[in-house]
């Protein structure tokens, strides 16, 4: 069969060329998006922060529902990761929502460790990914991914500046995950303290390179509301799952004594900010960055870690191709030495017992040699006793019927001589 | 005993398997309509401006013998100058000697969504004395294509989006002769519906009555039942109950679509149409009364053209790759797939 000839006229250089009519394929987002919603959407937020923080109650605030049963048990030492996964439905869209708390974090006397826990969750996450997509028969597309897409970072409302805890921590995760720091519990700042206190933040942030989510400003749609936004960062919100009537409408709040703290009411607090953000603006950017951005990074240390390399473009395909073969030869060399091994063990135990078993049937050939001895020794010494014993009989016997023929013979000479007798004795009587 | 005791002293040496962290999951269906809006579903609006903004890629593969029309069936799909001979290729060119793959890419728009779209062209096709063999060099190029995008995938530092020039759609054209498919249809469509979605058009349809064409269409569908040849919508993968009655009905009444070819238009009824001219009539390209080129039109753009590239990307893609990594020994100890072969060998 000849060979073919392939031309191709396809390139960055494309032309564009006009249509004559209506052809159809401006359907094409619809029909992506169908499939997306037959499908299922999967949305995964962390949330770090201290204990007592309100960490559960902004989950159920943000989601309108309750999640939890009971508050977390804090009787473990170290910092624990609380995860769970809830099946939430809103109009024809599905949502596989995960919501992962931290437990404990800041309560141990030394921190040090504190951030280690969660980074480990986050790298464990990108490993499940990683693998699933190493796999050879593979199903990517029905794989339930359970990478972080938003973390959210609590801060405690000291209306100072930043803990070190929070640096440090932050500091780990940037380059792992997408970080939108919220000011927790914010009503218990007053408006001018918090103007003072995000600013300080912010300065605390840039000044140590700690990288947090931007909004994306390269869609004109949203370019403008996503860029207000960056400027109100961090967020104070405030979480509340009470309703109370205020004016004639049921709303989130909080009562005080001295007034009530409205959680949607932009003017009290900046909650309505979060959630435009973070889900009705840029849910999937944040699902794109995970994905693009944190996951490739870390599959790319990954692999260097294992020993791949990429060269340049011109072996690149080669160079993978015997970068595979020699970690598979490596690999089966590995296999091969601890079969050998393990045929050696064995060999060697078989051997041991095999020995074992030899002595042993030596043993019981020499008892069994020894009894059979013992045997024939006492089956000797009865037999001469019963020889003994019937040359005793026999001897007996013969003096038996020696002494009854000499008995039976006195016998006859004495009857003969009474016979004799009393002949003799009528005889004398007669004279 | 003694074997009780070796069986034990194997399994002290047999590795336990690898704990996988266990991360507690309870999901718990939680219906929040009742609760107040949250704003989920704004993600659909977040996702199609997404996409918008990306683009597509698709690439179409038209295989037939020449003068079956196919060149000007992809034109009049895309309304459009799409295809090899219309881009500068000359008319009158010989048939080639050996069957060649030609792919032009254009760029095309409509509503916003920009498309770019690549037509291969497989001229020889079936056009010597002698064709055994020809869907070779046409299965080459599609696994070539399968081969380009593996390694884009497997490198360590990866584009962001890998260029997808796999085949994700193969229109082939049977003659219109009325009997039935001749045995170098059904090699091919044996061979490479395997590899690639194919979906079967009989050409030139004009030539037949509506009665030739229901019975050709039958005897067509019963062949390639008859030899196991699975075209697209496959059946395996109708992934729900609406799909699979959709595609039932497509499969066992519409395809193949017998359809015709026009890039003239011409004015009929006091409308400009597409259609073809003859002394007894014009033929309507777009009329479902003459012929179904409506329908194929509407099925692989308007609403199975993101399908098409799915099932070639989860499905034909994928079974190349796991073919590929396997004969290439596999991956690197990462999974614990090969461990656990290890354990069972013993």
């Amino acid at each position: 069969m000849a060979a073919t000839e392939i031309a191709r006229q396809v390139g960055e250089g494309c032309r564009t060329v006009p249509l004559s009519g209506h052809v159809g394929f401006d359907s094409l987002p619809d029909q992506l998006v169908n499939k997306s919603v037959n499908h299922g959407f999967c949305f995964n937020i962390l949330c770090v922060g201290e204990t007592g923080l309100g960490k559960s109650t902004l989950m159920d605030t943000l989601f309108n529902t309750k999640f939890e049963g009971e508050p977390a048990s804090h009787s473990q030492p170290g910092v624990q990761l609380k995860s769970g996964t809830y099946d939430l439905q809103e109009s024809n869209v599905g949502l596989k929502l995960t919501i992962v708390g931290s437990v404990g974090f800041g309560d141990q006397i030394n921190k040090e460790d504190s951030y280690k826990p969660i980074v480990e969750f986050i790298d464990a996450q990108f490993e499940a990914y990683l693998q699933e997509e190493l796999k050879i028969k593979r199903v990517l597309h029905n794989f339930h991914d359970s990478r972080i897409h938003a973390c959210l970072y609590f801060i405690a409302p000291t209306g100072h500046s930043l803990k070190s805890l929070d640096l440090v921590t932050m500091k780990k995760l940037d380059s792992k995950v997408n970080i939108i720091p919220i000011i927790a519990k914010s009503d218990a700042i007053s408006k001018s303290e918090l103007t003072k206190f995000k600013i300080k933040i912010t300065s605390e942030l840039v000044s140590n390179g700690v990288q947090i989510y931007q909004f994306p400003t390269d869609d004109e749609s949203v370019a403008e509301i996503n860029g207000t936004m960056n400027a109100h960062l961090p967020f104070a919100v405030i979480g509340s799952t009470e309703e109370l009537k205020i004016g004639n409408k049921m709303m989130k709040a909080r009562q005080y004594p001295w007034g009530t703290v409205q959680v949607e009411n932009e003017t009290h607090c900046d909650f309505v900010k979060l959630r435009e953000m973070l889900i009705r603006v840029n849910m999937e950017d944040l699902r794109e960055q995970t994905h693009t951005r944190h996951y490739e990074l870390y599959r790319r240390c990954k692999l260097e870690e294992m020993g791949f390399k990429d060269t340049d473009p011109d072996s690149k395909p080669f160079s993978l191709q015997e970068t595979y073969e020699a970690k598979r030869n490596e690999f089966l060399g590995e296999l091969h030495k601890k079969e050998e091994e393990m045929r050696q063990m064995f060999v060697q135990r078989v051997k041991e017992k095999e020995a074992e078993l030899k002595e042993a049937e030596k043993e019981l050939h020499e008892k069994f040699d020894r009894l059979k001895k013992l045997h024939q020794d006492e089956k000797k010494k009865l037999e001469d006793k019963k020889k003994s014993l019937d040359d005793e009989m026999n001897a007996f016997k013969q003096r038996k019927t020696a002494a009854e023929l000499l008995q039976s013979q006195a016998q006859q000479a004495g009857g003969s001589q009474t016979l004799k007798r009393d002949k003799e004795r009528k005889n004398s009587g007669f004279l | 005993s003694a074997d009780n005791k070796i069986e034990a002293a194997m399994s002290e040496l047999v590795p336990e398997p690898r704990q996988k962290p266990a991360v507690p999951m309870k999901p718990v269906g939680i219906n929040s309509n009742l609760l107040g809006y949250i704003g989920i579903d704004t993600i659909i609006e977040q996702m199609r401006k997404k996409t918008m903004k990306t683009g597509f890629d698709f690439n179409i593969m038209v295989v037939g013998q020449s003068g079956l029309g196919k060149s000007t069936l992809v034109n009049t799909l895309f309304k459009s100058q799409v295809s090899r001979k219309s881009s500068g290729w000359n008319r009158e060119e010989k048939i080639p000697k050996t069957v060649e793959i030609k792919a032009i890419g254009h760029v095309i728009e409509e509503g916003g969504v920009k498309m770019k779209l690549t037509v291969i062209d497989t001229p020889g096709f079936g056009d010597q004395i002698n064709n055994e063999n020809c869907w070779e060099p046409i299965e080459k190029y599609i696994n070539e294509q399968y081969e380009k995008f593996l390694k884009e995938e497997v490198n360590i530092a990866r584009k962001k989006r890998i260029p997808d020039t796999r085949v994700h759609c193969c229109l082939y054209f049977i003659s219109p002769t009325g009997h039935s498919l001749r045995p170098l249809d059904l090699e091919f469509m044996k061979h490479l519906s395997k590899v690639v979605n194919i979906i079967p058009v009989i050409a030139k349809a004009d030539t037949m009555t509506l009665e030739e064409k229901t019975e050709f269409k039958q005897r067509v569908r019963k062949e390639l039942e008859v030899n196991g040849i699975e075209f697209y919508p496959q059946k395996e993968f109708d992934e729900d109950l609406e799909d699979k009655t959709e595609n039932d009905k497509i499969r066992q009444e519409s395809m193949p679509f017998a359809v015709v070819g026009s890039d003239k238009e011409y004015q009929v009824n006091g409308k400009r149409i597409l259609g073809r001219k003859t002394p007894w009539g014009v033929i309507e390209v777009e009329n479902l009364s003459h012929c179904e080129f409506a329908l194929l039109r509407d099925f692989v753009i308007r609403t199975h053209l993101q399908d098409l590239k799915e099932v070639t990307h989860n499905i034909h893609y994928e079974t190349y790759r796991a073919k590929r990594l396997n004969d290439n020994g596999g991956l690197p100890p990462v999974t614990t797939e090969t461990e656990e072969n290890h354990e069972s060998n013993l």
